[in-house]
């Protein structure tokens, strides 16, 4: 148990640096670009009088040296800030709204994998056949897809044209949320509650949205399973294996497949980035209240604090799943030194 | 001594294996007839690209894609008593025989065991896939027998691959690949990635657990050294083809192929007082569409006219068998 | 002493131009008869984004209505023969905005590319070979960036800086710099091990000249299928800015704009102003995919699999 702390520790200490490089980057992109916040998003047309008590009251007006500590002070605190436009401190939407984000991104990646690594194995395993460039082929053509494109697309011929699936939002309207919203995830909360018909309704809602994100992003797991795949197949121990007679579903399934696994794991954490991007214009499609929505309303409504606390969370979150991730791997892996 | 009637466990008959590649057909294995005689160690030597291990591998129907047999018959004796041709038989029967019948070991031992697999499961794998209704407690004692057969302490069982040694690993290799006693034991190349140290162990252990599990063992390698103090019988390959098949001192000391004899003459003998190493002008043959010709006749010292026109044929000279037109009547 | 002259003209010879060309030939069409599929993806990616440059460069040849003219035809009018792909709600033709929005798109995303490799190679070349401070704290600048989700980086960019075709050019181009800079640095490690850049160092030559010598041509294959393969992330990311509407002004047709447009109609069934847009997206990301793919078949062959 203390080595898995101690190695825990570890990593966590590799990853102050990185959040630290984060949370910079989001101040001077958010601060030093030019023009300051307050006037690029009130205009400069404003009364100067007004642009200055804002600007004050966003400690705006100090150098910027002093600016970038008040920052960092503010975050270490956990404060996040006040909205500019509503009377709510920032940090309240944003986890208001972030179990949507979540819930969808976690969604979508099942998905991912569940489509990617099958495939990716039945190209390794059938190299160069009809079977390989047609799996391929889908690969690289869906990686290409747009993903609010497919989004529409599926609203268009599952929502609009069949009526089978709803196209917006994450629950109908005679479904009353407060029902049973405990965790924010309410696939999860629904069955807990044991409230079938409302679990229906989410899945069903869910559908779509995880479809666009979850196949959207199946190509890049596809070619590096199948990547992997080849490389393991090729392996001496593999050949071992089938010299003593192992079947080759066993061979495949049970000794490659988790070898090829482990550089995919690695990879699980920039995945987890794109699925977060991917989920903004996913949730702008299905006007799912996620925080990728979120940030842009605030960004059209000029409410920069809860720009700036929506954009730290998303780093924050990254680290995390990295961080997540890491661990993951040394469990998988037992040549990794614990 | 005479040369009594003696069983075989493996024969192999005009056995030819063929990879189709975009610029053409390489001809790997041409024409091979191969016996294996029960209880003997049969050395396979030969230079690399010489298909002595796609030989081996086509035992077991191993080969890597898009390696394929275009003819001949592998036949394999087993206990049971009756002759089998291993390429007639379907995926359940040859699933059977590896492992079961006939064991293979190969060359890396760092690279030949699952990282993710602990050296139990490794074993109990093995003998479960055989023998399904064998309860895994039991299946554990049974490696921890073999273990000690192999000088291996019974705690290295729960331990992962990465924390063994090379050598380690190559003998838990022997020990998968008889934990179920089969006849019959491929070893590819066996001791190439040892230090000559544990080349040592090694050769002791594999002829003691010979004489303890009654094994014939086909031992491949171009290492003549460790043939030399193994094997019963060689077998020199050249060009995909057999060159020559005699007993050991034969082969050592009245060599009658020219490439044999060039082989004998490349190992530096500490004895002599040699000023410069003795090599083999020219490399070897490229087996893609070869000419009907002996694979050997560019750097053959005694190269006749028909060397180049015509391939030999491996001819029986009284108990042993060599190929080349020196000896055979051109007729 | 004309013994080394002729040497010295043949050397010449063997790396001139004309013959690099030669040899390029010769390399393209045993890469055709060796790498059948990969050589078709390559001409296939040619002939898209081929025909799509060809399409910027003569619009005309395409269609002959005007992008922003809202009196070209009915509103939300479906295809039809006198519009091929049918009229948006505004009346402007969309067969004209997929013709004359590829120019859009396509000059951002190459502009984009081009920027952050201008920016990202340099420093990854520096890095990679100083190997000091420096590249430690480049790298976990870039790592940290690289790992940070592209797209969320853009529109804070573009949110910041605010419309229009520079601003969002500079908000793509600085999604990719890491891309060139990881890329290029893990290159120039590689070749340093390498033993003529041993020998180079050993005979004296200055760090500039081994870079610019020995370094960099080696980089330059894998940057180019880079490139390529940015292009179609440049492009996919440019949409995504026009569709959540941190893109360009309205006068500038813009694919992911009409998409978002379209989106509102959706309900009516108004099909044909979201699914030519994204489809033309697919189509030009695609073709930069296969052009980079195929290329990167043909210049770094993967070891012979069977």
């Amino acid at each position: 148990m203390r080595r898995i702390l101690r190695y825990v520790a570890g990593r966590l200490v590799l990853t102050i640096p990185m959040i630290f490089v984060l949370l910079s980057l989001v101040f001077l992109v958010l601060r030093v670009m030019p023009g300051d916040p307050v006037s690029a998003m009130l205009g400069e047309h404003a009364p100067a009088a007004y642009l200055q008590e804002k600007k004050h009251a966003l400690g705006l007006d100090k150098p910027i040296g002093a600016q970038y500590l008040d920052y960092l002070g503010q975050i270490l605190r956990g404060d996040l800030g006040r909205s500019m436009i509503f009377e709510e401190p920032v940090a309240q939407p944003i986890f208001e709204k972030l179990p949507a984000t979540l819930e969808l991104a976690l969604f979508s990646l099942a998905l991912c994998l569940a489509i990617g690594i099958p495939l990716g194995v039945r190209a390794a395993r059938r190299r160069r056949t009809g079977h390989d460039f047609g799996i391929r082929l889908y690969a690289n053509v869906v990686y290409c897809i747009p993903v609010f494109w497919m989004g529409l697309m599926l609203q268009m011929v599952f929502g609009v044209f069949l009526g089978v699936f709803p196209i917006a939002g994450r629950t109908g309207s005679r479904i009353i949320v407060s029902d049973f919203d405990t965790t924010g995830l309410y696939v999860i909360d629904t069955i807990i509650h044991g409230d079938i018909a409302a679990l229906g309704d989410v899945l069903f809602h869910l559908a779509l949205p995880a479809v666009t994100l979850g196949v959207t992003l199946s190509g890049i797991f596809v070619r590096l399973t199948r990547a992997n795949m080849l490389d393991v197949l090729k392996s001496d121990f593999v050949l071992a294996s089938r010299a003593r007679g192992v079947p080759e579903g066993k061979v495949v399934y049970g000794h490659a497949l988790k070898n090829a696994l482990i550089p995919i794991v690695t990879m699980l954490g920039l995945q987890f980035s794109a699925l977060l991007a991917g989920a903004i214009l996913t949730e702008t499609t299905f006007s799912w209240p996620g925080m990728g929505r979120l940030l842009l309303e605030r960004i059209y409504l000029r409410d920069y604090p809860v720009v700036q606390g929506v954009i730290i969370v998303y780093a924050l979150l990254v680290t995390v799943v990295s961080l997540i991730v890491d661990l993951l791997y040394a469990v998988i892996d037992p040549r990794v030194k614990l | 001594m005479a040369e009594t009637e003696r069983e075989t466990i493996l024969d192999i008959k005009d056995l030819s294996i063929a990879y189709p590649i975009s610029i053409g057909t390489v001809r790997a294995v041409e024409g091979v007839s191969l016996p294996v005689y029960k209880g003997e160690v049969l050395g396979l030597v030969g230079e690399s690209g010489c298909g002595k291990s796609t030989l081996g591998l086509s035992v077991l129907q191993l080969m890597k894609p898009p390696g394929r047999i275009t003819g001949g018959s592998i036949l394999y004796k087993g206990r049971s008593g009756e002759s089998r041709d291993i390429l007639a038989m379907d995926q359940k029967e040859l699933l059977d025989l590896r492992g079961k019948n006939i064991a293979m070991i190969f060359q890396n031992p760092l690279t030949s065991l699952d990282p993710l697999v602990s050296v139990e499961d490794h074993f109990v794998e093995a003998i479960q896939v055989h023998e399904n209704e064998v309860k895994r407690k039991d299946a554990v004692a049974r490696a921890e027998a073999i273990l000690g057969d192999l000088g291996i302490e019974s705690r290295r069982l729960a331990e992962y691959p990465y924390q063994l040694s090379g050598g380690m690993r190559q003998r838990i290799m022997i020990g998968l690949a008889l934990i179920l006693h089969p006849d019959l034991l491929l070893a590819d190349e066996p001791t190439t990635a040892l230090d000559v140290i544990v080349e040592a162990g090694f050769t002791e252990l594999l002829m003691k657990l010979k004489r303890q599990y009654d094994l014939s063992v086909v031992l491949i390698s171009h290492n003549l050294g460790l043939v030399a103090e193994m094997a019963d019988r060689i077998a020199v390959m050249y060009g995909g083809r057999i060159a020559e098949l005699a007993s050991v001192d034969d082969i050592f000391d009245r060599p009658l192929h020219p490439y044999t004899k060039g082989l004998m003459d490349c190992v530096p003998n500490i004895l002599l007082d040699q000023k410069e190493l003795t090599a083999m002008p020219g490399s070897p043959p490229d087996l893609v569409n070869p000419d009907p010709c002996c694979p050997f006749a560019p750097r053959c010292p005694k190269v006749m006219g028909i060397c180049r026109s015509k391939t030999p044929r491996l001819v029986d000279y009284g108990g042993r068998s060599a190929a080349c037109w020196l000896y055979e009547r051109k007729d | 002493m004309n013994e080394n002259k002729n040497e010295a003209r043949a050397d010449r010879a063997r790396f001139s131009p004309a013959s690099g060309l030669a040899k390029a030939l010769g390399a393209f069409s045993e890469a055709a008869r060796k790498y059948r599929v990969e050589w078709w993806i390559l001409v296939a990616g040619i002939v898209v984004v081929g025909l799509i440059v060809f399409m910027t460069v003569f619009p005309g040849i395409f269609t002959r209505f005007d992008p922003n003219d809202q009196s070209a035809g009915p509103q939300l009018g479906a295809p039809s023969f006198a519009h091929f792909l049918g009229t948006d709600n505004l009346g402007r033709d969309v067969g004209a905005r997929m013709v004359y929005g590829a120019r859009t798109i396509l000059g951002v995303a190459i502009a984009a590319s081009f920027l952050s490799a201008l920016i990202g190679i340099p420093l990854g070349l520096i890095s990679g070979f100083a190997g000091n401070w420096l590249d430690k704290v480049l790298s976990l600048v870039m790592d940290s960036v690289y790992s940070f989700p592209g797209l969320i980086l853009a529109i804070a960019f573009a949110a910041m800086l605010g419309p229009g075709v520079i601003n969002i050019t500079l908000a793509v181009s600085v999604v990719y710099i890491p891309t060139y800079f990881r890329l290029v640095r893990g290159q120039t490690l590689q070749i340093k091990e390498e033993l003529y850049v041993e020998a180079a160092r050993a005979i004296g030559a200055r760090k500039s000249v081994i870079l610019a010598k020995y370094v960099f041509p080696n980089v330059i294959a894998t940057v180019v299928v880079v490139f390529s393969l940015n292009i179609a992330d440049a492009i996919m990311t440019e949409a995504a800015l026009s569709y959540i509407g941190l893109g360009l002004p309205a006068g500038i047709p813009d694919w992911g704009m009409d998409l978002s447009m379209g989106k509102k109609f959706l309900p009516s069934g108004v099909w044909w102003m979201i699914t030519y847009p994204g489809l033309m997206i697919m189509l030009l990301a695609l073709g930069f995919t296969m052009l980079g793919e195929g290329l990167s078949e043909i210049l770094n062959p993967r070891l012979q699999e069977y």
